[in-house]
Formats: structure tokens, sequence, C-alpha cells
């Protein structure tokens, strides 16, 4: 498991991060999410080693992390980039060796995964002539080159076409299956509900929700139902304990204060007539998000 | 599986070089060198040397170029046939009889628009001369070694702005966010170095092994025996001194981030490789700068040699400086490895040298 305790960073005097905490556990995908400038790309570099934190601890299986034990991790920066003028397989089979493999088993690797990610015919071809969803599938490629224990991956998905992302998709839960813990950030919110175990929020620098993904519909979504009856349902808001958030004819949104009874709601919207739908509402990842912001 | 140190260097170097001998300018700057250096020796017989076609009339005139092996004596039977010869230039001058009694050796030169020096100071009859203190080379041939020295030496030191180049490029895509997460930052340096340095050997060996087949198909043999022991000293002060450079140069392409900004970095490095070429190339008569110049670590890789083939230098002042310019390697590589460490993860503008040196990230 990989385990960020209570890191913090600055840039000058301006504090970036504050006692960041979270686990990403072997086996999953965690989705790490926040909006632009909230701290998800210092938060990587800093577990890479890339950037040093000014405060608290990266761990890897209990122990902190070293030089030593870093290169087991696979990373894709947030802003891209391999050798523009390198052919792709060498370049490939290159990191991989970098990164520990002897020749056979990184060329191996770099042949297994271009065919994985239908590059096998531009193996031979230097990175800047192919197109930039292209290189996008190289550089997951890189990072997934050496059988890396712990993957960290900067907004994997962005700039990839739908097919991509299935393709990359299939090769990440491939290696979450295989026991890799897998961190990834994204912009994509609907992406990373399809695709997260956990999930990570951060804004302004602090952790503001961490779980799993059904653990937090239940703390952010517990308290909103619908109801659809069969006339106007303008009458819900005169409930007392009750906030309407959306009103639309003959459905309402609602929120309950606290100690509200959802089945007094119900048993009110019977007396008035039939009830087509009552339901507790499963909040998208887009209001988890906004609401915990 | 991490890989040691060692291993990661090696890793870095490799790839420098499989990337620069698959560029076409890497060819064709080493190929322009190694013609450039045959030209050097081989041309100037080719065109001036060789045998002065002449004619002469009587047995006065052709004598008095006795068995001279210069010129390519022609005899023919009069004035006339001399004149038609000059005029067609198949000769370059012709001596025939004074008739006229002006001249004191009894022959004129015809020539066709200007006086044929080469003959007539071979018909003049010089006074002997005594030189005190011989040169060994020509003093045409001495400025020509100080000038191929200087020049080879600049030429590597530029080539050096490749490991710059390489640095910023590393930088410029982002992909050393993937290489510093993977091996030191130090070993990433050391590569580099390691492998511009092994290429630059591996060329100044083939032109140290090529120079003496030049300067002999040049017929050059006697400068041959001068040169050869400044050459031999001339491949370690080289690789030397390259190293030196090298690390600037890297430090030089760590402090920026893109390509465009290089140029504003890279002006204190070429500074360091041409100033020595021209100090060098001003300073090559003044024994007293020369011998300054041939311990002060950026020069010396020029000026020693430079030195030691004019004989101004014993062996084991070349040895000194040798000395002086390793320690100075070994500082540099130092601080240019603390540079490198404080300059390479930040983008952005150009790093200030203070920033680099603090390593506040």
């Amino acid at each position: 498991m990989l385990t960020l305790t209570a890191i913090s960073r600055s840039f000058g005097d301006h504090r970036v991060l504050h006692d960041v905490t979270f686990d990403v556990r072997p086996g999953r995908m965690t989705g790490f999410l926040g909006a632009n400038g909230s701290g998800k790309t210092t938060t990587m570099r800093i577990v890479l080693g890339v950037l040093a934190p000014h405060g608290g601890e990266v761990a890897w299986n209990g122990r902190p992390l070293t030089a030593g034990t870093r290169p087991s991790f696979g990373y894709m920066p947030e802003e891209r980039g391999l050798y523009p003028k390198m052919a792709v397989a060498d370049q490939l089979s290159w990191l991989g060796r970098l990164h520990g493999l002897d020749r056979p088993t990184a060329r191996a690797n770099t042949e297994r995964l271009l065919d994985r990610l239908d590059l096998a015919e531009r193996a031979g071809d230097q990175l800047e002539a192919l197109s930039l969803g292209n290189q996008q599938r190289v550089q997951i490629a890189a990072a997934l080159v050496h059988d890396p224990e712990v993957l960290v991956l900067d907004e994997p998905f962005s700039g990839l076409d739908p097919i991509a992302v299935e393709v990359v998709l299939g090769v990440l839960r491939e290696r979450a299956a295989a026991g890799v813990p897998v961190l990834f950030s994204s912009h994509q919110l609907a992406l990373v509900e399809q695709l997260c175990d956990d999930v990570v929020i951060i804004s302004g620098g602090r952790v503001t929700a961490s779980g799993t993904r059904e653990e937090l519909r239940e703390r952010y979504g517990a308290k909103r139902h619908e109801l659809v009856v069969s006339s106007d349902a303008g009458w819900v808001r005169d409930l007392p304990g009750v906030r309407v958030v959306e009103l639309d004819g003959p459905r309402a949104v609602f929120e309950l204060d606290a100690g509200g009874d959802d089945q007094a709601v119900l048993r009110a919207a019977l007396e008035r007539g039939a009830v087509r739908a009552f339901s507790p509402v499963v909040p998208t990842l887009d209001e988890i998000f906004k609401e915990a912001m | 599986m991490s890989v040691s140190f060692t291993a990661a260097a090696r890793l870095v170097a490799e790839r420098e070089v499989k990337v620069l001998v698959r560029t076409k300018g890497f060819w064709i700057g080493f190929a322009v060198v190694v013609v450039g250096l045959f030209a050097f020796t081989v041309l100037p017989n080719a065109f001036g040397g060789g045998a002065t076609p002449v004619a002469v009339v009587g047995s006065q005139a052709a004598d008095a170029f006795g068995s001279s092996e210069d010129f390519d004596v022609r005899q023919v039977d009069d004035v006339a046939a001399a004149e038609e010869l000059v005029r067609t230039e198949e000769v370059e001058a012709a001596i025939v009889p004074d008739t006229t009694g002006e001249s004191a050796t009894g022959v004129r030169v015809v020539a066709l628009v200007e006086p044929p020096g080469e003959v007539v100071s071979a018909l003049a009859t010089a006074p002997p001369v005594d030189l005190l203190e011989p040169a060994e080379v020509h003093p045409q041939e001495r400025f020509a070694v100080i000038l191929v020295f200087a020049l080879v030496f600049m030429m590597f030191g530029m080539g050096g702005a490749a490991i710059a180049q390489s640095t910023v490029t590393e930088k410029q895509t982002r992909i050393v966010e993937i290489l510093v997460s993977a091996v030191p930052v130090r070993a990433m340096l050391a590569g580099k170095i390691a492998g511009h340095t092994l290429l630059t050997i591996a060329q100044v060996v083939v032109l140290a092994l090529v120079t003496p087949i030049a300067l002999r198909l040049g017929g050059e043999s006697e400068l041959l025996a001068v040169v050869a022991p400044a050459l031999g000293w001339f491949v370690p002060f080289l690789v030397l001194g390259f190293v030196l450079l090298a690390s600037m140069w890297a430090v030089a392409g760590s402090m920026v981030s893109r390509q465009e900004d290089l140029g504003s970095s890279m002006g204190l490095v070429m500074m360091l490789v041409m100033g020595p070429y021209f100090a060098v190339m001003f300073f090559s008569d003044n024994a007293a700068v020369m011998g300054v110049l041939s311990y002060v670590p950026f020069s010396a890789p020029v000026a020693m040699p430079v030195r030691l083939f004019a004989g101004q230098a014993q062996a084991w002042e070349a040895l000194l400086s040798l000395g002086v310019l390793a320690c100075s390697v070994a500082v540099i590589l130092l601080l240019a490895a603390r540079l490198y460490e404080g300059s390479l993860m930040r983008t952005g503008g150009k790093v200030a040298l203070s920033k680099a040196w603090a390593r506040q990230d």
C-alpha cells in the first residue's frame, strides 16, 4: 500500500499542500480529483520524488520511499514528453532498462505493450511522426514498460479518443487486477466514476474527501431524495424540515434537515394521490466533487 | 529492481552516443574536418608544388639552372620558339641569351605578364646565409600547425553544445520527470559527459591517426617528425579539456527550459571555447603570454601542445599543466553536478546560477 502522511509543500511563500494524507490500496484504482491548481500534480510529483516534500512522508508498504524503491513506480507526468527523435520501440525498451530491466525483458515488454495498445506497426517510427493521440498511448506504454509495482498517472485520459480511452482503461484495469495500486488524476468525472474504486478529492491543497466511491456517495448523497407524483408537486415546499432543491411539475428533488424523516414525506404524498417514484438520489461524482470542494 | 549509478550512467551515455551518431550533422562535421586536414597538407603541393616548366635557349642559359629539380627545363632552338611557348603558356618563362650586354649573367628572362619570381631568384646569385638559431620548421608551417590545433580544439569544444541541446530537449519535453523519478540526476550528468567524451575521443583518435597519413601524402615527412610528439600530447589535453567544457555545456542546458532560450545561457561557455582559440592565435609569438596560457585550464589544451611543438616547453611542464587541468576538471565537475541538480527540475525562465546553487526547491 502507498501511504501519504501529512505531506506539505510550498513554492516560495505560497503553500500549495496542507497535510495531504491518503492511501492508495493495492489492486484498486484510486481517482484523484481536484480543480486546476488544487495540488494534484504537486502531490504526484512528490510521490515520484521529482519534488521533495517540505513535511510529511510517503511510504510504500510501511517503509519510507527511497530512491532505491522508486524505480518500481510507473509514472505518467502531466506534461507529456518523450524523446521526439527516438524510435518508439527503442525509446520504450531504453526506459525499461533505465528502470532496471535487462535488455531481452525490456524488448519483450515493449513488444507486448505496443501490441496491446495497437501501436505495433509504429514501433520503428520516430515519436514525433505519430499523431498526438498515438504519442499519448506511447506515453502510457512508457509508464508500464517496466511492470511497475505502483502506477501514478497524471491525467492519463486527456487527449485520448473514446476508443483509445477504452484500450487504456483495459490495460490499467489489468494492472489493478494484478494487485498494482493505481493512482490517477482526471478532470473527466464521468470517466472516473465508472473507473475508480476509491476517490480522493483535493481542494486548495487539502484533502476534503476520501474513501471508496460508495462511501462518498453515502456520505454526500443520503440526504437527497427524488419524488414523482401524478399532479403538481409544489406542496412539498410547505412540509416542515424539507428543502426543495429542484421542482419541475410533478417531480421534486428535496433535502431533509437533520433528523428529518423521508417516510413522512412519502406518506404525505400518498395522502394526496398516486406516487410514481420515490427514491434516494445517488449523487454523481460531479455533485460530490462540487460539494466537497 | 533499481539500477546502479554506473549502470544508469552507462545507459544514458549509450543513448547519447546512439542518438548523436544517427544525426547527419555529426558525420558531416567530422568529414569536413578530415577532408580539411587532407586539403591543408596535400593541396599546397598539388597546386604550388611540382616542377615549373621553363624554356631555355643556348647552353649558357641551361647551365644557369644546373640540375635543379624545381624546374622542368625544355631546350628550344631559338628565341622566337621560346617566346611562342611563353605565349601559349606552355612554360612559365623562357631564358634566352642576352645580346644587349645589360645582363651580368648573360641571360634574359622572357615572361608573359609579370616577372616570374621563382625563375628570377633561381638565376640570381644570392649571398650565403648563416642562421644562428635555425627554426626546425618554417614559420608558415608553424603557424599552420598552431591554426590546426586551435581549430580542432574549438571544433570539439563547440561540439559539446550537443550536451546542452540534449539536456534542454529533456527539460522541454518533460521526459526529465520520468528520468529523475528513475535514476539519480548525477548519473544522468555523468552519462551525458561520458557519452560525448567517448565520441570525442574516438574522433580525436581517428584524427591523430589520419594526420600522419595526410602529412606523408603531402610530402611533409620532416614536419611530421616535429609534429608527432605535440600531437601525442594534444590528445590527453584535448580529452580533459573537453570534459571541462562538457560539464559546463550541461549546466548551460539545464538552466533554460526551451531550445529558444539556449542562446542566453550558452554565451559564457562559447566565450570559454572561442577565447583560447583567439588568444593562442594572437599571442603565438609572445612566449610570455603563451607560457601563461599553457597553464590556464581553458587555453592549456591548445597552448601547451603548441609550446611543445615550438620547442618552448619541456615534458615536465606539459605534465604539470595536465595535472592542473585534471584538478580543474574535478572541481568543475563537482560544481557542475550541484548546479545541474539545482536547475534541472526548474522550469519557466532562465534559472539564476545563485538559485541553482542554493538548491532551494
